[in-house]
């Protein structure tokens, strides 16, 4: 399907790009996201993939917004308060792009229906805030061989990795399971400054947009971490050995998806 | 001075830049290796600047020839990476 007028315009600055042109920004178009998460993380990758043209973005959650996550879910604004936040992120990114068709998920994303969802993207991203939802994201994806980016954000620091089935180590090869209860305190617990959320969070987009068009080396087999304060970035290079992994490896005890229990004051 | 055959040509001469580059990328996005493609532009900037843009795309620019009406025509080969 030929680019009309007005979406060769709209997305100029991606077609003069020799690794875009007119046909990776088809590629997008064609493209299926889904963003699991419509919160820090999610808010600006939904935005930018949104802007960007990425023609199917799913987006999952199960929360309304709250006067406390406008400081850095920049999806939603203050008229929002106590929307649905799948809802109100369909808006703001219809409202940017009508190209973009959005599909919303207002429920919470748990072992019994992660398996069905995943299945039409073709690229997902982990926007979540807790262990429990990290590992079912991960083990989901390997199960279902899709490829995804993980990340995680707290106070000064955020990190990322991305998964591509096939090519180097999933989350669990790194982290194995979710930390013991209260050893790691969540960011309702521990703070995070907002524009965190925007470093990582659009890095992650970044990840999905050169997956879809098939340029660049992705963070495969690498954790990239920031740290605010310092000011510094590191990219950490994984153990490549994937065959004890439980969900990934040769002979994994994981065949479905898990519900870890939730920190309870992760709860609402 | 005969001019040279081509497979599909695109007028820019009313855009500017830099979609002068982008709607001429675009029709060459839809050509196949080797194929030319010929570009009616303006003289001014988008002469000074599509031909340059292409060669830095990697395609070879084979000629770029005075209309006499205050335009011109640029002719590309499609080089397709890999």
């Amino acid at each position: 399907m030929a680019l009309t007028d007005e979406q060769i315009e709209r997305y100029s600055r991606h077609i003069i790009l020799k690794e875009v042109g007119a046909k990776g920004q088809k590629k997008l178009l064609n493209a299926k996201v889904l963003i699991i998460g419509a919160g820090g993380l999610g808010a600006p990758a939904a935005m930018y993939l949104a802007a960007a043209g990425v023609g199917t973005i799913g987006i999952a959650d199960a929360d309304d917004v709250d006067l406390s996550n406008l400081q850095r879910q920049i999806i939603h604004s203050t008229a929002d308060v106590g929307k649905p936040k799948v809802i109100s992120a369909k808006e703001t990114m219809e409202s940017m792009n009508p190209d973009v068709k959005i599909k919303t998920y207002h429920t919470f994303v748990d072992a019994s229906n992660i398996r069905e969802l995943i299945r039409e993207y073709d690229f997902i991203l982990d926007g979540t805030d807790n262990f429990p939802a990290k590992f079912l994201i991960n083990d989901a994806c390997v199960l279902e061989k899709k490829p995804f980016c993980h990340a995680g954000i707290i106070r000064f620091k955020g990190q990322l990795m991305t998964y591509v089935p096939g090519e180097g180590p999933c989350y669990r090869c790194v982290f194995q399971s979710p930390p013991p209860k209260d050893a790691v305190p969540t960011c309702k617990q521990a703070g995070v400054i907002g524009a965190m959320g925007g470093v990582i969070g659009s890095l992650q987009a970044m990840e999905a947009v050169k997956y879809i068009i098939g340029k660049g080396d992705l963070l495969t087999g690498y954790l990239l971490t920031f740290d605010a304060l310092k000011m510094e970035f590191r990219k950490i290079r994984l153990p490549r050995d994937t065959h004890n992994c439980a969900v990934c490896g040769d002979h994994p005890t994981i065949t479905e998806p898990i519900d870890y229990e939730l920190n309870v004051c992760e709860e609402k | 001075m005969g001019e040279l055959q081509f497979d599909e040509q695109v007028d820019i001469t009313d855009k500017v830049c830099p979609m002068t580059f982008v709607k001429a990328k675009v029709t060459l996005d839809e050509l196949d290796d080797g194929q030319i493609l010929a570009i009616r532009m303006n003289d001014g900037e988008p002469v000074q600047n599509v031909p340059r843009s292409m060669k830095e795309e990697g395609h070879q620019v084979l000629k770029l020839q005075d209309n006499g009406d205050g335009t011109y025509t640029l002719y590309v080969r499609k080089v397709e990476e890999e």
